[in-house]
């Protein structure tokens, strides 16, 4: 049973469509890649999943629960962590946990406060001011956000953005580990190709708001002459509509 | 409703002005220099008049009353512009909580704050001008209670102006209570004004509760249909307020505002 079903999902801005009828799903453990190039539409649909948007037609379920009519619970099974959405930096590291386990629902804190911690490395922060910490630190904490109340889907946008490539493999290898682990299905947005490859098992190539190309994105670039998924994206993003003459 | 996620807006609060004093003074700085600079003006028009007319009592009680409803406003609104200020409305929004919820906590939030402003009034009110609360008798309560309501009502209409037009306009929300003041008729009876204003203060409860003070402080009987007829328009200016509120969240969900707020337009 998928963790998270998105049927037909549509979403109109006037006469603008930023989504046109897009359909997938993420399975218990794991891990989607959304790829596109800068609007292309990926952070619209991470938007109607998050609940702050409201979709122009279709469906999202998350475990089975339909977000648009029971959104306070279909949004209990979820998190996500994003670059542009920093948590407050005037409360510390344990403030901003506190409260948003309070938001979360998460019965016992102290325990899962004390396991995110040392899964993102960051007892020494506990009571720093999140507004203090490197850009980093900073992604660290909203990770731990992340996972604090042990989501079934977990959405993910550029969560390395601002980091440096060593911590970065260390974030990838730690959020392969959980999503493994706790079998939380991922939706991971990255404009990394590197990142993608090493951790998603499946691809969605979003262009002009469309699914255009989906699969292994280990397989996929010699499936279209390419030799690295790189390669792939960058000419998925200057033909879009091309996909046959790339595949000949 | 779900007291844990309603728990974490006043938390929240509780941390910020735990941590910052910049944050903790302004609950009683403003209403005790206004208690200092009334209660003297009290004493002063008190000095002049020969009649029996009860100031401090009238218009000191007044001005506390007055000072009250408007910490009671602010309340909800700091806490909302706290969201804003930290651009976390993407954060707190894609949680569970549900709009009546987030709203139930910034009101939790407000009795709080409103009420460490009450209290230090009252003791620099009593203690240092003679404020005695027994004057005002059994409708006391009442006042406070119509006041009360109506600030919270105030408070929710005004982030729901936030919400809509953006961060820029906050600056819409601050001077409200001045705006209202000549119309709720704290500093002078609804006679005093042109018969224009006197139908606008008909439509604000605070003028009903500011009427039956000085009415009760001359010694008059005060109608109980006043008071009936200020707790029914706060019901419906709080209705009104939170029918606001959620138009102006459904628009923001539908627009994708939430998700874009800092550009103050979803178009």
């Amino acid at each position: 049973m998928p963790v998270l079903r998105v049927e037909n999902l549509r979403k109109h801005y006037g006469s603008v469509e930023a989504v046109r009828g897009i359909s997938f799903h993420v399975c218990p453990g794991e891990i989607v890649g959304l790829l596109g190039v800068n609007g292309a539409g990926k952070t619209t649909t991470i938007s109607m999943i998050l609940g702050v948007l409201e979709p122009t037609a279709g469906s999202i379920h998350i475990n089975s629960v339909d977000l648009l009519r029971r959104r306070s619970r279909a949004l209990s099974a979820t998190n996500f962590a994003a670059v542009y959405a920093p948590l407050p930096g005037n409360l510390t590291v344990y403030q901003n946990l506190r409260i948003f386990a309070l938001l979360y629902g998460v019965r016992n804190f102290p325990d899962r406060l004390e396991s995110v911690l040392d899964t993102f490395n960051l007892h020494r922060f506990r009571n720093t001011k999140c507004g203090l910490l490197s850009s980093g630190e900073q992604t660290r904490v909203g990770l731990a956000k992340a996972v604090l109340n042990c989501p079934r889907l977990l959405l993910l946008d550029e969560p390395t953005a601002s980091i440096d490539p060593a911590s970065a493999r260390e974030i990838r290898a730690t959020l392969r580990s959980f999503a493994e682990r706790t079998q939380t299905g991922v939706l991971w947005t990255s404009h990394n190709m590197y990142e993608v490859e090493e951790v998603c098992s499946r691809v969605l190539f979003i262009s002009q708001g469309e699914i255009i190309l989906t699969g292994d994105p280990r397989a996929l670039p010699a499936q279209y002459g390419k030799s690295t998924l790189e390669e792939l994206f960058i000419s998925v993003a200057r033909e879009p509509l091309d996909l046959g003459a790339l595949q000949s | 409703m779900n007291l844990m996620r309603i728990a974490a807006i006043p938390l929240r609060q509780l941390y910020l002005y735990r941590g910052s004093v910049a944050r903790f003074v302004p609950l009683f700085a403003w209403v005790t220099i206004d208690m200092v600079l009334w209660g003297f003006m009290t004493r002063f028009l008190g000095s002049l008049s020969h009649t029996s007319y009860r100031f401090v009592p009238a218009l000191l009680g007044a001005v506390l009353f007055w000072d009250f409803m408007t910490r009671v406003m602010q309340g909800v609104t700091t806490a909302f512009f706290e969201d804003v200020w930290s651009r976390n409305f993407l954060n707190v929004f894609a949680t569970p909580i549900t709009m009546p919820e987030y709203i139930t906590g910034l009101l939790v939030t407000s009795v709080g704050t409103s009420l460490i402003g009450l209290a230090v009034m009252i003791v620099v009110a009593s203690a240092a001008f003679g404020l005695h609360f027994a004057a005002y008798g059994a409708m006391l309560l009442p006042f406070i209670l119509v006041l009360f309501l109506y600030g919270m009502a105030l408070g929710v209409a005004a982030i729901a102006i936030v919400l809509r037009f953006g961060p820029a306009a906050e600056w819409f929300i601050w001077p409200i209570p001045a705006l209202l003041a000549p119309f709720a008729c704290v500093y002078y009876p609804q006679a005093t004004l042109p018969v224009f204003m006197q139908w606008i203060a008909r439509l604000l409860p605070p003028s009903y509760v500011f009427e039956g003070m000085r009415a009760v402080v001359s010694g008059h009987a005060f109608n109980g249909a006043y008071l009936a007829a200020a707790f029914i328009l706060v019901i419906a200016y709080m209705v009104l307020a939170y029918w606001i509120f959620a138009s102006v969240f459904r628009h923001a969900v539908r627009t994708g505002l939430i998700a874009r707020y800092s550009a103050e337009t979803a178009s």
